[in-house]
């Protein structure tokens, strides 16, 4: 009967799913966020060792809470055991006492959020709030997310434990944010996620396109987000844009792994029901007021999902929206998306125009997406020559395989045509 | 044994892959992606990078305080790394084999490039104590 999935299986997922509860819980009782990691580690093995034969306890997430506290106890004691031979200092409190707090109270609270707002904290580097969300809250394993970002397991391992130290040495709170920081931390919340959906989706070095593994996660993440929010227009808008941009990835790579560009996609091939909700996630939430940077660029995203074909994508709008986007984020890449929606909707003279004045801006200057604009904006001026050199131009500079072998192939298929 | 397998392409020469037709562009990118899951898949590759082209490389040096003084690389250089693989394999002859295979992906018109790959062994720790 194919009824209900095997015990092995649905253990890892819940076990997936309580890790960074019971993480949260642990370490809002106890603080030492490295210590309280280990004795998580411990409970999660004690349950793949026990639940399997013994089936579900009636409370998983208490018995995790139950087990980890056990660990931490005796860790607690060890530590006190050692200041004491070490310090010769007698608490006056009784070791009874001071563990007492280590009884598991029947608190269900979340305290994944918590968590979450620790490890994106803005005292770590991007980089080190990307491995410890991944290790705490995603519950991979740090061999997982050296595979994904392509680097040996052992500096994954310490870029985990230096990120531990920094919010060790900095105090780091794990607490509630007041009312005032929440906007600013959820901010940087959103920004991880962002940062690891888009290290799946586009791979910024290495000769593959996609590492699935990071998108997947992001969207998970993003997914539990929003389910501890549900009521944040940004925290929609950010799972919204991941739907509707991880909805072409089948289209987006050619049988030997070739980019394909947007409006070359195969849109048949697209994902209907994640941009069915992607859609529905906008939908809900564009009427409700303040709209942000990730509703937006998931507008745009959703107004490309929603087109039959690229001729009949509605630039317009998407101009009206990068217009909008343009107007709270001073981001020289929303001005050069400005631009391409200007040379869809004026022709390609008005949107090379705006590239000129792009141009002067230093942040911008010698970046290969400036060129590779041009290039497309000078062919569909009809300008074959300035195109060529401007595809080859983009293809020297830029640090991703898949996008060269895509420019010099256009490059080449310019070339090709003119005999 | 660990090798390094480097590819240097010299400036000029017959690596000028972006003035190639399309097909064959295509074809010797199919011929890369297919040499590195082979090497995957025999277990011998131990990592490989293709580095971005040499226009914004730059080189170097620490000046008196220990800040960096940087230079551009100079278009006049004869030759530049294009990207390497590094191979653990049980002799140098296997090592021979995978560059002479690297060194014969297809250029123009699908013919050989035959290109120079330097072979270096890379450096191990010290030997097993022997009594």
């Amino acid at each position: 009967m194919a009824g209900a999935p095997p015990l092995d299986g649905r253990i890892q997922h819940l076990l997936r799913e309580l890790s960074p509860q019971v993480l949260g819980a642990v370490v809002r009782r106890y603080r030492d966020f490295a210590a309280s990691e280990d004795a998580v580690q411990e409970a999660l093995i004690a349950a793949v060792t026990h639940w399997p034969g013994e089936g579900l306890p009636d409370n998983p997430r208490a018995w995790l809470i139950r087990v980890a506290g056990r660990r931490m106890t005796d860790h607690v004691r060890a530590e006190t055991a050692r200041r004491h031979r070490e310090q010769i200092v007698v608490s006056l409190v009784p070791p009874e006492e001071q563990l007492a707090i280590a009884a598991v109270d029947g608190d269900e609270r979340d305290d994944t959020l918590d968590l979450l707002f620790m490890c994106c904290h803005p005292t770590l580097s991007p980089s080190s709030a990307i491995a410890l969300t991944l290790r705490s809250v995603g519950g991979l394993t740090t061999a997982e997310i050296a595979r994904a970002f392509l680097v040996p397991e052992a500096t994954m391992a310490q870029r985990i434990s230096r990120a531990k130290q920094t919010i060790k040495a900095s105090g780091v709170p794990f607490e509630v944010p007041t009312a005032e920081q929440r906007a600013a931390r959820l901010g940087a919340v959103n920004h991880v996620l962002y940062l690891i959906f888009n290290e799946g989706y586009t791979a910024s070095s290495g000769p593959e396109l996609h590492r699935t593994d990071l998108s997947g996660e992001a969207l998970r993440l993003a997914r539990l987000l929003h389910r501890l929010i549900p009521d944040d227009g940004e925290v929609a808008g950010l799972l919204a844009l991941m739907l509707l941009t991880d909805a072409r990835r089948a289209a987006r790579t050619g049988p030997a792994g070739e980019l394909i560009p947007l409006d070359e996609q195969d849109r048949s091939r697209w994902d209907r029901d994640a941009i069915g909700e992607g859609v529905a996630l906008l939908t809900a939430t564009l009427p409700r007021g303040a709209v942000g940077p990730y509703q937006l660029q998931a507008a745009v995203a959703a107004v490309h999902d929603e087109a039959a074909s690229a001729a009949e994508t509605d630039w317009p709008q998407i101009l009206a929206l990068y217009g909008l986007l343009q107007r709270i984020s001073d981001n020289p890449m929303v001005t050069l998306n400005h631009a391409i929606a200007v040379a869809m909707v004026e022709g390609p003279a008005a949107g090379l125009e705006r590239l000129d004045a792009l141009a002067r801006d230093p942040r911008l200057a010698g970046h290969h997406r400036l060129d590779a604009v041009r290039a497309h904006l000078l062919e569909r001026a009809g300008d074959r020559d300035g195109a060529i050199a401007f595809f080859q131009r983009a293809a020297e500079r830029t640090a991703s395989t898949a996008e060269r072998n895509y420019l010099i192939t256009r490059a080449a298929r310019l070339r090709d045509a003119a005999g | 044994m660990k090798y390094m397998l480097m590819m240097n392409t010299p400036t000029g020469g017959p690596y000028q892959i972006a003035q190639w037709p399309q097909q064959d562009i295509k074809a010797h990118i199919a011929f890369m992606m297919s040499f590195a899951r082979q090497l995957g898949e025999s277990g011998e590759l131990v990592g490989a990078e293709g580095l971005a082209g040499p226009d914004q490389a730059k080189v170097v040096r620490a000046g008196k305080d220990g800040t960096p003084i940087t230079d551009g690389v100079f278009p006049e250089s004869k030759e530049f790394l294009a990207g390497y693989w590094i191979v653990d394999v049980d002799s140098p002859e296997r090592a021979y084999q995978i560059a002479a295979q690297a060194s014969a992906a297809p250029g123009p018109g699908g013919a050989p490039l035959n290109l120079p790959i330097e072979v270096r062994q890379v450096m191990s720790g010290p030997p097993a104590d022997s009594f």
